[in-house]
């Protein structure tokens, strides 16, 4: 549905998207990943025609974004971040505006400003000015303008930004129901949201695609890599010695003292290998209590930091 | 087609929302009918050369007023992603606008006419040189706003527009004005520059093809650099 090949956009000098390639096929959520400033406003933006690359070409459901553009808007709906409206309008002049910029035919128009006003939940505030709206309400508005031409894409960047955590997952309810026959391009730096309703994850960072895959996916593929906190009793000293010959575990991060004779610690463990059963018998060895033992699952968020950030775990 | 007169309704409509048409409207009929009238009587003449040669220096400051949000509100306001992602030709969105802040700047002198009546009433005013000079002045206002519309698409600052057209038009204004001390050559250039120099041909009832052409290529240009501008987005 979306190809994107070779991408690059310079601003100037400063390079916003690096030469990435990725193909969305029909029908799929993808979450598009990155922290703040890492080109995935840019790419949307190419994306929806606002703006042009530098070099590479982007096809949408195999039209041309620049040759064939105004085709390529007509299929793609969009909210744009923060959502910007026109403040002086009410709801339902707005929708209709869009409705009507848009050429939309085909359907009866009253019908669709219904469903679209029943679907974001707009139903109480149609009368009233969207610049008295709270801000939860003018997403709704954002994400009503980007459906009502019943698009076969949608793109939406950081639809809850701003949004409190029931309104957050109001939205996200919506874009679920609505990404089931529809190709979303969800952009976000909160994971959660990502990891809930995308079947697909792409993070980028720096102009560059670092990982591609579904949530699992990536998952899977950065598993073992996580940390255990055991908390322990008796023989401290000794004990920590000597997890350093414990095949697993690849270094401490971090000790907290809970009492004079109890610590908490923090390790981590290499990629691969579950350490679990060895800590356990090296506790019976050395006399040690084994008070807690907690294997932390490698989330999104682990491979987030991992791959965007200058942050060690 | 369509879809530039939704934008022009709507752009029409958020003049008429917000207080700029009603401020607009009135300090324009109340200073324009003030000088009008105060030297009426002294000519004792029925005409309405004095209105016009009044209006189309007030709307030196009116227009880059009326024209100043166009596009610079949409880009502060981000609204421009959104409109330049829909479906339409830049230069749809750019017409669409023109043809709004023109009607309302049209309903506004329309609105003068009731001085043509108010001097029926005491004379016998020239129709044909009245309306040659609402044509005049018509055509004045399509530059000046050509020229507020541009500067719009330059700032997303309101008042930045407003100054940078105000001093755009006012030197078109003016180039006329300069011709004394020029050699020859350069004054004939200026003159056919100027804006005001071609509006006192078509006030005086003389509609030339020449003069005509002048202003619309002015407008022309203007809404043509107001769509590179905006296309200047997509510029690698």
């Amino acid at each position: 549905m979306i190809s994107v090949q070779n991408l690059t956009k310079y601003y100037g000098t400063s390079l916003a998207v690096n030469n990435i390639s990725f193909e969305i096929a029909k029908g799929t959520v993808v979450g598009f990943l990155g922290p703040n400033g890492a080109g995935k406003t840019t790419t949307v933006r190419i994306v929806t025609c606002y703006l042009s690359p530098t070099s590479g070409t982007v096809l949408v459901d195999n039209k041309n974004i620049l040759t064939d553009s105004l085709e390529v808007r007509k299929k793609i709906g969009y909210l744009p971040e923060n959502a910007p409206l026109y403040y002086d309008m009410n709801v339902v002049d707005h929708i209709r505006f869009i409705q009507d910029m848009r050429k939309d035919t085909g359907r009866t128009n009253g019908n669709r400003i219904n469903q679209v006003v029943e679907i974001c939940g707009l139903g109480g505030v149609i009368r009233k000015n969207v610049g008295e709206l709270s801000k939860g309400f003018r997403q709704r508005l954002g994400l009503a303008q980007a459906l009502i031409h019943d698009p076969e894409i949608l793109i939406l960047d950081e639809p809850t930004v701003g949004l409190d955590p029931n309104q957050i997952i109001e939205i996200r309810n919506l874009i679920t129901e609505s990404g089931r026959e529809k190709t979303i391009i969800l952009c976000s730096h909160i994971l959660p949201e990502v990891e809930a309703t995308c079947n697909r994850v792409l993070i980028i960072n720096e102009g560059k695609i670092v990982a591609d895959g579904t949530p699992l996916e990536l998952q899977s593929s950065f598993e073992g890599k996580g940390r255990i906190t055991i908390q322990i009793k008796n023989n401290l000293d000794s004990f920590i010695e000597k997890t350093g010959h414990v095949a697993g575990i690849e270094r401490i991060i971090d000790t907290r003292i809970i009492s004079e004779n109890l610590k908490e610690i923090d390790l981590a463990t290499v990629r691969g290998i579950d350490p679990r059963e060895d800590i356990f018998r090296l506790c019976i060895e050395n006399q040690t209590v084994l008070l807690e033992m907690k294997r932390e699952e490698t989330s999104l968020e682990d491979i987030f930091r991992q791959l965007t950030g200058k942050e060690q775990m | 087609m369509n879809q530039i007169l939704v934008l022009a309704k709507k752009e029409f409509r958020s003049y008429f929302d917000s207080p700029v048409a009603y401020v607009v409207i009135t300090l324009f009929l109340i200073i324009a009918g003030w000088q009008f009238s105060t030297t009426l009587f002294i000519n004792n003449t029925a005409d309405l050369r004095t209105l016009f040669g009044i209006a189309k220096f007030i709307l030196l400051f009116f227009i880059p007023a009326v024209s100043m949000r166009l596009f610079s509100e949409e880009k502060r306001g981000g609204t421009l992603e959104i409109l330049l992602t829909l479906p339409t030709r830049d230069w749809q969105l750019v017409l669409g606008k023109y043809i709004a802040a023109y009607a309302l700047i049209l309903i506004t002198l329309a609105l003068t006419g009731i001085h043509y009546i108010s001097i029926s009433a005491m004379g016998d005013p020239d129709f044909g040189a009245s309306i040659g000079g609402y044509i005049g002045l018509a055509l004045v206002v399509g530059v000046y706003l050509a020229i507020g519309i541009f500067t719009s698409s330059l700032t997303q600052n309101q008042i930045v527009a407003f100054i940078m057209a105000f001093v755009i038009i006012f030197i078109f204004f003016i180039l006329d004005k300069f011709v004394y001390f020029m050699p020859g050559f350069l004054a004939n250039m200026l003159e056919f520059l100027s804006i005001d120099y071609h509006y006192n041909n078509i006030s005086r009832g003389v509609i030339d093809t020449r003069n005509l052409i002048y202003y619309f290529s002015m407008i022309f240009m203007f809404l043509f650099l107001t769509v590179q501008v905006l296309e200047s987005r997509k510029w690698k």
